[in-house]
C-alpha cells in the first residue's frame, strides 16, 4: 500500500464505473417501457352517407340494454337509477347470457357454452332473446356534458362483461384473454374461439346536445 | 543487442477503463431517442383509469391525439383543446392531420392506423364526440382510449 502512494501516475479504480453505468442504463430502459400504449380499443362505426339514411334494424326493447349518462354524470341503466358503475358488468353479463327466446343457432351456441356460463342463463322473457347478431345489444348514450371519465368507466364495465364471457368460454382468466395479442396461430385461435358467435354489440349513440359545449 | 528488445513483462489485465464510456454512450443513445419521440405537452394530461386495458402490438401504427385543458390558459383559454404532434389544432384540422399520418405509413398499414386518444379525465363528451365524428369522416375508425390500470 505504501509503495503505491509513491507512484507518480496514480490510477483511479474505474472497474465499478461500468456497473454504475449499467444500473443507470437498466433504470432508463425499465422506466421508459412502463409508459406503454394501453387503453380501451373502440372501433367507430363507418361514415354515414347523408343521402342514405342509416338502416333501421328493428330491435325489440327487451334486446337492448340501455345505459344513459346525463350531464351530471348520473346513470340510468334499464330505467333504474344507479349511483356507481361497480355492479354494471354483472348486469350486462346477465343480460347477454339471458337466452330468453333463442332460435336454432342460439340453442346450438348455448349448448357449446361451458357449464359455468350455461348456469347464468336466466331465461327471463323480459330480457334479451339471444346473444347472436340481432340479439342482445348494449347501448350507451351520453350527453355532451357527460365527463369522459364516467363514459370510459361505463365502457370499461361493458367490455369487462364481454371479456369475462369470452375468457370463461376458452377456460382462461379475463386478464389472460385480454393479454392475447393474436401474434401466433394458437393465440389467434383462442381469441376467435372466445368471441365466435358472440359479437361485442356495443352501440355508442351520438351524444345529445343539452348541457355541454 | 537488437533494437527490438524482447518484452519480458507480460500484461495480463485487459484494460476496462473504456467500458464505462461505452455504456454511457449506450445510455445517452437511449435517453436521446426516447426523449425525442415525446412531444412537449401543451395540454393537461391526467389519463383516466380503467380495468379492461388492451395493449396494441404494433406501435408504429399508433398516432396520438392529446385532449385537455391548455397549460397556457392565458393564451389558449380554459376550454379543452386538441394537440397533435407539437401544436394545438382545431377540430376541423383533424381530417388533414389524419391524412398526413396515413401518408407517413405504407399502403398496407393505413387501414390499421389506430388513433390513441389521450384525453384528460376532466374533458367532457362534447369535444370527444366531435373528434370521433371527424375520425369517422376520414375513415380512421380504430380509436384507443388511452387509460392507465386501476389498482383495486
Amino acid at each position: 500500500m505504501a509503495s503505491k502512494r509513491g507512484r507518480m501516475a496514480q490510477e483511479v479504480n474505474a472497474g465499478s464505473m461500468a456497473d454504475i453505468a449499467f444500473l443507470l442504463l437498466i433504470f432508463w430502459l425499465v422506466t421508459t417501457t412502463i409508459a406503454s400504449d394501453k387503453g380501451i380499443l373502440n372501433i367507430l362505426p363507418p361514415k354515414q352517407d347523408p343521402n342514405v339514411p342509416p338502416p333501421e334494424i328493428p330491435l325489440n326493447e327487451r334486446n337492448i340494454f340501455n345505459i344513459l349518462v346525463n350531464a351530471n354524470d348520473q346513470l340510468l341503466v334499464e330505467g333504474e337509477y344507479l349511483d356507481n358503475t361497480e355492479s354494471l358488468s354483472d348486469d350486462v353479463k346477465a343480460f347477454i347470457l339471458n337466452f330468453g327466446d333463442p332460435n336454432a343457432d342460439a340453442i346450438a351456441l348455448y349448448n357449446s357454452l361451458p357449464e359455468s356460463l350455461k348456469s347464468q342463463a336466466n331465461r327471463d322473457p323480459k330480457s334479451s332473446d339471444h346473444p347472436l347478431t340481432g340479439g342482445a345489444v348494449v347501448s350507451i348514450k351520453t350527453n355532451r356534458g357527460t365527463s369522459y371519465d364516467v363514459y370510459l368507466q361505463v365502457l370499461d364495465q361493458v367490455k369487462k362483461a364481454y371479456f369475462e364471457i369470452y375468457a370463461e368460454r376458452v377456460g382462461i382468466t379475463a386478464e389472460q384473454y385480454r393479454a392475447l395479442s393474436g401474434k401466433n396461430a394458437a393465440e389467434k385461435e383462442l381469441i376467435d374461439r372466445g368471441k365466435a358467435d358472440l359479437p361485442m354489440a356495443i352501440s355508442i349513440a351520438e351524444p345529445d346536445k343539452t348541457g355541454g359545449n | 543487442m537488437s533494437k527490438f528488445k524482447k518484452k519480458t513483462k507480460v500484461e495480463v489485465n485487459i484494460p476496462t477503463s473504456a467500458l464505462p464510456d461505452i455504456i454511457f454512450m449506450l445510455l445517452f443513445f437511449f435517453m436521446t431517442t426516447t426523449v425525442l419521440r415525446e412531444n412537449t405537452m401543451l395540454v393537461d394530461q391526467k389519463i383516466p383509469e380503467a380495468t379492461q386495458l388492451q395493449k396494441l402490438e404494433k406501435k408504429t401504427l399508433i398516432s396520438y391525439l392529446y385532449v385537455g385543458k391548455p397549460k397556457n390558459t392565458a393564451m389558449y383559454g380554459v376550454e379543452p383543446r386538441i394537440q397533435a404532434n407539437d401544436a394545438l389544432i382545431n377540430t376541423s384540422d383533424i381530417a388533414l392531420w389524419v391524412n398526413q399520418e396515413k401518408d407517413k405509413r405504407s399502403e398496407s398499414e393505413r387501414e390499421m392506423l389506430t388513433i390513441s386518444l389521450k384525453a384528460d379525465r376532466e374533458v367532457k363528451m362534447g369535444p370527444i364526440s366531435d373528434i370521433q365524428f371527424e375520425l369517422r369522416e376520414v375513415d380512421a375508425r380504430r380509436v384507443l382510449y388511452a387509460s392507465v390500470g386501476k389498482l383495486d
